[in-house]
């Protein structure tokens, strides 16, 4: 859908699965969901995360497949592996950041969030981020996050020296530029 | 006499519940085949009533499409809603009324159920007096089968004698709200609560029984407005919450008296609106010198400063929303927690203006509208009281009877239980109610069905309480028959018949309809239609407080739901209540209302040290009798589990996924543990929606609040020991197919 964007914001998740109940229930799904929530750590917290693809830039599954098989759409969407193609080797599963492709063992195919190609491109949001109750999923103009949310989205992330910059955007507080989650981040070296 | 015809595991093999996890002929049928129709109607499962669209194709619903234009969701849905469609052409769906016998259920013909349940109720009614046989209906029935089964005890058995779920839903706000305002009903639309400088959350966990409502107090934040939550546990909102009172269960009134102490002595109120608007000032602010903070704190465990920093945030603002829910009503003081709540809004000027306002969140389906029009015991249509001469005139004029024939107010819910112990009630038709599940003390439960001579049950799977039943009627689903209910908001919409019911079920008010014929009184029952109720629901109501007469079907679906009251058919019906300081009272006024602190009626001591507090997840609907069916919300949660923080945990040597009994005065039950640091150390809970071993209300205690008549489910007192391994359920309750418990320490929950 033109002129909109796809936000997470894991603080206001509140774990109900909605997203991946809905997910499973999209018409190319066949009941299996591709977006995953989990608590943090439940013992501690009540904290829960959905995991989604970022739909990278750059994405890294793709740069890793030897057989060439996951491709971005002009849209800037990442598909799930072609199926004549794939070969389930599982570099992808391995390599990307976020950890979000699957390896389905019994179809040997990774499969992963396309964002809903088949609801977006009939002007229908992604089911995940329509039956959100809590906004930790949206898909909206930026203009309505620009206005609406007291977080900033950042779609900058930074793991190690590697640089990822998404598709998809992740709410921050208002003064963090980019999502740096690796201690290495922090460190000072004279001599990088 | 009512005991189970089969053993239990024959019966569940026989009727569930099954898991069903896909669309009638699997995910692949249904992609080849798209369906005929969407139908646009609203989620079952709970009281937020969202607008859903459901996929039609040969008279089966084979899946949900969000309805993204309904105002109050917008498309979003919680995990039940995306799977309520998985409770249609389930297989365990009754299709014909079954009959007992000494081998256990069979099926039998219309006529001959019906014209058994007949003679038995007509029998035991010439025995033993008309008020010896007892109705039960339920709030997720729609408004006009809720009508219709007021309008059938009362003119077609004549029986004082009908009570439903509702009484062990929201009750006590209703009581609270009713002697306050005069009026039982959220005084708000939801949009108002975005608007509200602070809102204060108190007994209520949003995220896992009001799902959409989250976002509402999102969007609060995000214009700069302030969350405080109070409640044992750290519920998912809690999160966010700018304030979080770790109340100890049953101490709430201490919190709010508290609260309203510190607004009184730092001169926060609103002393022009209470003047103008109130009555009853003077005693309540009396009433509260005695609880400054650390009285409260000591109460409560809440720490002091924390009372006095949510008293004047809400004293402080110009707009503050005060949402409560069954934390609060669930007590045997459930009336007067409201009624404090209540005084905080009018003592601070918050009601009736945009952003300001107090209000229950009702939790089941038509738990607003399922209350308004007569299936209460002391209730008739209108939201009037049946002990109102006039009301009684009006109503019995639109029924065609004398005011006299209509009985006087009968007993709630457990009470009638109790009559029926005291051999006082005989026989109980019952629908849309589970109570071996959803009643407290579920023994004493089962001890008075089996001691009834008869027992009817309309329902269209086998519920736990329906396998103890002499006949057993196969009812409708939501998506079955046309109607309207009300939802958290006031909002009243629109119901839409989406397939026929299979087999050879009965819509629900045909069942009802045709009983009233067999009992001789057919002419006060002519109805061909939903609609035709409706339209004499209509005027029964006309000049009640819930005063539908100007509500159409129509204007509903034109306008995406009416706001009652609404009066005349050019009034665009009432979002707001109370706008401009004026009550449903004569005089126009408020009532502040004194409360007085009561311990529990099932304190701690020394046997019985640790608060045991009962609720929901997300994932299951009361007493499950349609969600422990659809397969993804079972995985999501499939079994209850004891929360108890590390601290209590450890002093019993207990870790996470260990086998726990808790045993409180009644009874006592084995689940697993799940350790976390998110409920008080003094306080463990276990969510209610399941059957037999694994029932929470077989520990739960049957004080009632004595105005509202609500269980005290909320407050229990109980004791904890390791258990040595997994209990007889594990083995002798569940489907083959039932997910199993974790065995090592996965936490699930």
């Amino acid at each position: 859908m033109f002129g909109y964007e796809f936000y997470i914001d894991p603080e206001r998740c509140i774990g109900c699965q909605a997203c991946v109940n809905a997910c499973a229930e999209c018409d190319t799904h066949r009941g299996v969901p591709m977006i995953t929530v989990d608590f943090l750590d439940r013992r501690n917290s009540i904290a829960t995360v959905p995991a989604i693809c970022m739909h990278c830039d750059d994405p890294t599954c793709a740069e890793v497949c030897p057989a060439d098989a996951i491709k971005k759409g002009e849209d800037g969407v990442v598909q799930s592996a072609l199926k004549p193609r794939c070969i389930a080797c599982n570099n992808c599963v391995l390599a990307c950041p976020f950890g979000i492709p699957k390896m389905m063992t019994k179809l040997e195919l990774m499969m992963k969030c396309d964002m809903c190609y088949d609801r977006t491109s009939v002007g229908k949001r992604p089911m995940c981020a329509t039956v959100c109750p809590s906004q930790a999923l949206a898909y909206v103009p930026p203009e309505l996050i620009a206005r609406e949310r007291r977080e900033k989205p950042s779609n900058v992330f930074q793991f190690g020296n590697q640089t990822v910059t998404t598709k998809v955007f992740m709410m921050v507080p208002p003064d963090v530029p980019a999502v740096a989650v690796d201690v290495v981040d922090y460190l000072w070296e004279e001599n990088p | 006499m009512a005991e189970r015809p089969l053993p239990y595991a024959e019966l569940i093999a026989r009727y569930g519940p099954h898991l069903n996890y896909t669309p009638p002929g699997g995910y692949d049928e249904q992609r080849e085949n798209p369906p005929d129709r969407l139908v646009k109607t609203h989620c079952c499962f709970c009281g937020q009533q969202c607008g859903i669209q459901l996929k039609v194709r040969d008279n089966q619903v084979v899946g949900f499409e969000p309805w993204e234009e309904f105002p109050f969701n917008q498309g979003m849905l919680c995990p039940k809603g995306v799977r309520r469609y998985l409770q249609s052409a389930h297989p365990d769906r009754l299709l014909q009324p079954l009959m007992r016998t000494p081998q256990g259920f069979r099926p039998a013909q219309w006529d001959e159920a019906l014209d058994f349940t007949v003679a038995r109720l007509r029998e035991i009614q010439e025995r033993h007096g008309k008020d010896a046989v007892a109705i039960y209906g339920g709030a997720s029935l729609t408004t006009e089968k809720s009508y219709l089964l007021g309008k059938f005890a009362r003119v077609a058995l004549g029986t004082r004698h009908i009570d439903y779920n509702g009484r062990l839903c929201m009750v006590s706000a209703g009581t609270a709200y009713k002697l306050a305002f005069g009026v039982d009903r959220s005084p708000m639309p939801w949009s108002d609560i975005p608007k509200a400088q602070v809102a204060f959350v108190i007994g209520s966990n949003v995220a896992d029984c009001s799902p959409i409502t989250t976002q509402y107090l999102w969007r609060m934040r995000d214009a700069g407005g302030r969350l405080i939550v109070a409640d044992p546990r750290m519920t998912p909102i809690t999160r966010n919450a700018d304030l979080y009172l770790p109340v100890r269960p049953g101490t709430d009134l201490a919190l709010l008296m508290g609260m309203l102490h510190v607004i009184l002595r730092d001169g926060l109120e609103d002393r022009e609106f209470i003047a103008a608007h109130t009555v009853g000032f003077d005693e309540v602010a009396k009433s509260v010198q005695a609880y400054d903070p650390l009285t409260a704190a000591r109460k409560t465990g809440v720490p002091p400063e924390a009372i006095e920093k949510a008293a004047h945030w809400i004293g402080e603002a110009e707009r503050a929303v005060l949402l409560h829910a069954r934390g609060l009503e669930h007590q045997s003081k459930g009336v007067e927690n409201c009624l404090a709540v209540i005084n905080l809004a009018l003592a601070t000027g918050n009601i009736g203006r945009e952003g300001a306002a107090c209000s229950m969140i009702t939790g089941q389906g038509n738990g607003q509208g399922g209350r308004e029009h007569g299936q209460k015991c002391d209730q008739l249509p209108g939201q009037r009281s049946i002990t109102d001469p006039a009301a009684r005139e009006h109503v019995a004029r639109v029924w065609g009877i004398r005011p006299e024939e209509i009985p006087q107010a009968g007993l709630s819910a457990v009470e009638i239980l109790e009559a029926i112990h005291r051999g006082e009630i005989k026989a109980l038709l019952s629908i849309c109610f589970n109570p071996l599940v959803s009643l407290p003390d579920a023994g004493y439960v089962r001890e008075a069905l089996e001691k009834l001579e008869f027992f009817g049950v309309v329902d269209f799977f086998l519920s736990e309480t329906a396998q103890l039943a002499d006949v057993v009627l196969a009812g409708s689903l939501h998506e079955e028959e046309e109607g309207v209910v009300c939802s958290a908001e006031g909002r009243v919409i629109h119901i839409q018949k989406a397939v026929d019911p299979p087999g050879s079920a009965w819509q629900d008010s045909r069942i009802y309809i045709e009983l009233a014929r067999r009992l001789g009184k057919g002419q006060y029952f002519p109805y061909e239609s939903s609609r035709e109720i409706f339209e004499e629901l209509r005027e029964a109501s006309r000049g009640g407080p819930a005063d539908y007469s100007g509500i159409t079907y129509e204007k509903i679906d034109s306008q995406m739901g009416v706001f009652w009251p609404c009066p005349s058919e050019d009034h665009p019906g009432t979002p707001r209540l109370f706008e401009g300081g004026r009550f449903f009272h004569a005089d126009g006024k408020a009532r502040f209302l004194v409360t007085e602190w009561r311990e529990s009626g099932d304190p701690v001591d020394g046997d019985f040290p640790v608060w045991l507090t009962t609720g929901r997840v997300v994932s299951q609907y009361l007493s499950g009798t349609q969600t422990r069916r659809i397969g993804p919300l079972v995985e999501q949660f499939p079994h209850p589990r004891v929360e108890i923080h590390p601290r209590l945990a450890e002093q019993h040597g207990i870790a996470d996924g260990d086998w726990v009994t808790v045993g409180t005065r009644r009874d006592e039950i084995t689940l697993q543990a799940l350790v976390v640091r998110t409920i008080r150390p003094d306080t463990v809970f276990i969510a209610y929606h399941w059957p037999g071993g694994r029932s929470a209300n077989r520990l739960t205690h049957r004080t009632l609040d004595p105005r509202s008549k609500i269980p005290e489910y909320k407050v229990s007192a109980c004791n904890l020991r390791k258990a040595a391994g997994p209990p007889d359920w594990v083995r002798s309750e569940l489907t083959p197919e039932y997910p199993r418990p974790a065995s090592g320490l996965k936490v699930v929950g």
